[in-house]
């Protein structure tokens, strides 16, 4: 035997395993369906997580720490811990913004009426100040650093976000990860079933090509290909319901993302997760037929 | 070559279809087995075919002690014997070359080279003209030619027949038996079971005779 007719055996038992998946359209049909809406589960798990995970990272890249200063601060003290901060490694951009402009700012932000009620100007000067480094232990130091400051009254950041954000997305991966494993052992369950239940209909056959001497190997063959073909046909549903759903998403994504001045656009499987997933769908479609038919012929003997 | 020793077969419940049978047939021989329904004909077939494994006892196929073998080595050896059945066993849902060509399949034989020795084969037995029909619509006699085409076209050197002709009228059964003296002929050692005892007069070949699991 030659690899070139060892490899037209393997071919054969492909064309054979692909025959047995349109011999029953409508059950092959829905294995399928069921395998790709298992594996859309964790895959749009994990988009949801990379996406967040992408626009969290813009929101610490542009970070601003507003530093309020205590009420009785005056403009000169506050100019001059303005200057002092600007030397300060860490930070990038420092804008004072003074009392006045504040109360300006807020006047003009229709907050007029409220305003006028007041007899003396409320606010605080203040410091907006976009730090360098942009790391989320950079700017919790930062921030650390600049309350020790004895003109500052109160500090508020994007960092505390961002941090229980990061958090959360720690907590989802984890979470895609349990949902992958729990939803892979089913999908090799179902291909399982299914490859069972060809085995049963097809007993006679493979009992007869024992007798004539047959091995378990060749009799394996075509049921193992049609376990990698389900497994890849499912993963390729989970693909296209994943990228169906993003396109259906960016719709409102996009319009939301206006309002924000944004361009913001959820992003779709790259081509190296695609890969892993096909490549998945068509080892746990093996494994879940390699089991099967293992159980099955013992039973059989 | 084939040679029993001692060789005992008992069913899970006691029941004894073979009891210390020894015996020996050389090579390119053609014997008969007979006996009554139940007389243990089929069993020592499958005890020879490694259909099933001795309770005691040896069996040797040449130089193999077959009762030793590791079930994945079985198929191995299965594939040097063309076995005949007499419920024909064939794969009804394939094509006449289909059946032929499933022993090549096994073989990994490539696809033009086990074409041509299943139509090769299906020449042989008479049913060239049929290889795209189904099973199904051939006569018994066909049936069972079909059966001897896919026992054969592995070229294997020894042939069990279980009932070859049964059911079958007289010329179909001198069509199937000729088919077998052919083969026998040019060498193959064959055994075949058959309790017709007018068959075993008219082709006048060793007897063996089995009566309760026992050679008489």
């Amino acid at each position: 035997m030659t690899l070139g007719t060892h490899a037209q055996h393997h071919l054969d038992s492909l064309i054979t395993a692909w025959q047995r998946l349109r011999e029953q359209p409508l059950a092959s049909a829905f294995s399928i369906l069921v395998i790709g809406i298992a594996l859309s589960l964790p895959t749009g798990l994990y988009l949801l997580i990379t996406n967040l995970d992408r626009t969290s990272s813009g929101l610490t890249e542009h970070t601003e720490i507003t530093v309020f200063l205590k009420p009785k601060i005056d403009t000169a003290t506050a100019l001059s811990l303005a200057e002092t901060l600007r030397n300060e490694p860490g930070i990038r951009k420092l804008r004072f913004v003074s009392r006045e402009d504040a109360l300006l700012e807020l006047q003009r932000s229709g907050l007029d009426d409220v305003l006028s009620s007041l007899s003396s100007n409320p606010l605080p000067h203040t410091l907006v100040i976009e730090p360098i480094q942009a790391s989320p232990a950079q700017i919790r130091q930062l921030d650390q650093r600049l309350r020790q400051r004895p003109e500052v009254d109160a500090i508020t950041s994007a960092e505390a976000w961002a941090r229980r954000l990061a958090a959360l997305l720690d907590f989802g991966v984890g979470l895609t990860w349990l949902l992958a494993t729990v939803l892979a052992l089913s999908l090799a369950a179902i291909t399982g079933n299914t490859i069972r239940l060809q085995i049963y209909a097809r007993r006679d056959e493979i009992e007869i090509s024992r007798l004539i001497g047959a091995t378990d190997r060749f009799i394996r063959r075509p049921f193992l290909y049609f376990g990698a073909l389900q497994g890849l046909l499912g993963s390729l549903a989970a693909l296209i319901f994943s990228g169906l759903a993003i396109l259906w998403l960016n719709q409102s994504v996009a319009e939301l993302a206006t309002t924000y001045g944004s361009s913001f656009r959820l992003a779709t499987l790259d081509l190296h997760i695609s890969a892993l997933l096909l490549v998945g769908g068509i080892l746990l479609g093996l494994t879940g037929a390699w089991l099967s038919v293992a159980h099955t012929l013992r039973d059989f003997d | 070559m084939i040679e029993l020793i001692d060789v005992t077969k008992r069913y899970p419940g006691g029941h004894v279809a073979m009891a210390n049978v020894s015996l020996y047939i050389p090579h390119g021989e053609m014997v008969f087995i007979t006996g009554r329904s139940g007389a243990g004909k089929s069993t020592l077939l499958k005890l020879i075919g490694s259909l099933e494994k001795p309770t005691s006892g040896h069996i040797k196929i040449g130089n193999e002690d077959t009762s030793r073998l590791r079930r994945a080595t079985l198929p191995y050896f299965r594939l040097n014997i063309g076995m005949i059945f007499q419920d024909h066993k064939l794969l009804y849902d394939r094509s006449v070359l289909d059946n032929v060509l499933l022993p090549l399949h096994i073989r990994e034989i490539s696809r033009t080279e086990a074409t041509r020795r299943a139509r090769a084969a299906l020449e042989k037995v008479g049913l060239a003209n049929r290889e795209r029909s189904r099973p199904v619509t051939l006569s018994g006699g066909e049936q069972q030619r079909l059966c001897i085409a896919r026992a054969i076209v592995g070229r294997p050197r020894l042939i069990l027949a279980d009932e070859p002709t049964a059911n079958l009228d007289d010329d179909y059964a001198h069509e199937i038996m000729g088919i077998l003296q052919a083969l026998n002929e040019s060498g193959d050692t064959i055994l075949i079971a058959t309790h017709d005892q007018d068959l075993i007069a008219r082709y006048g070949k060793r007897r063996l005779t089995l009566a309760n699991g026992n050679l008489s």
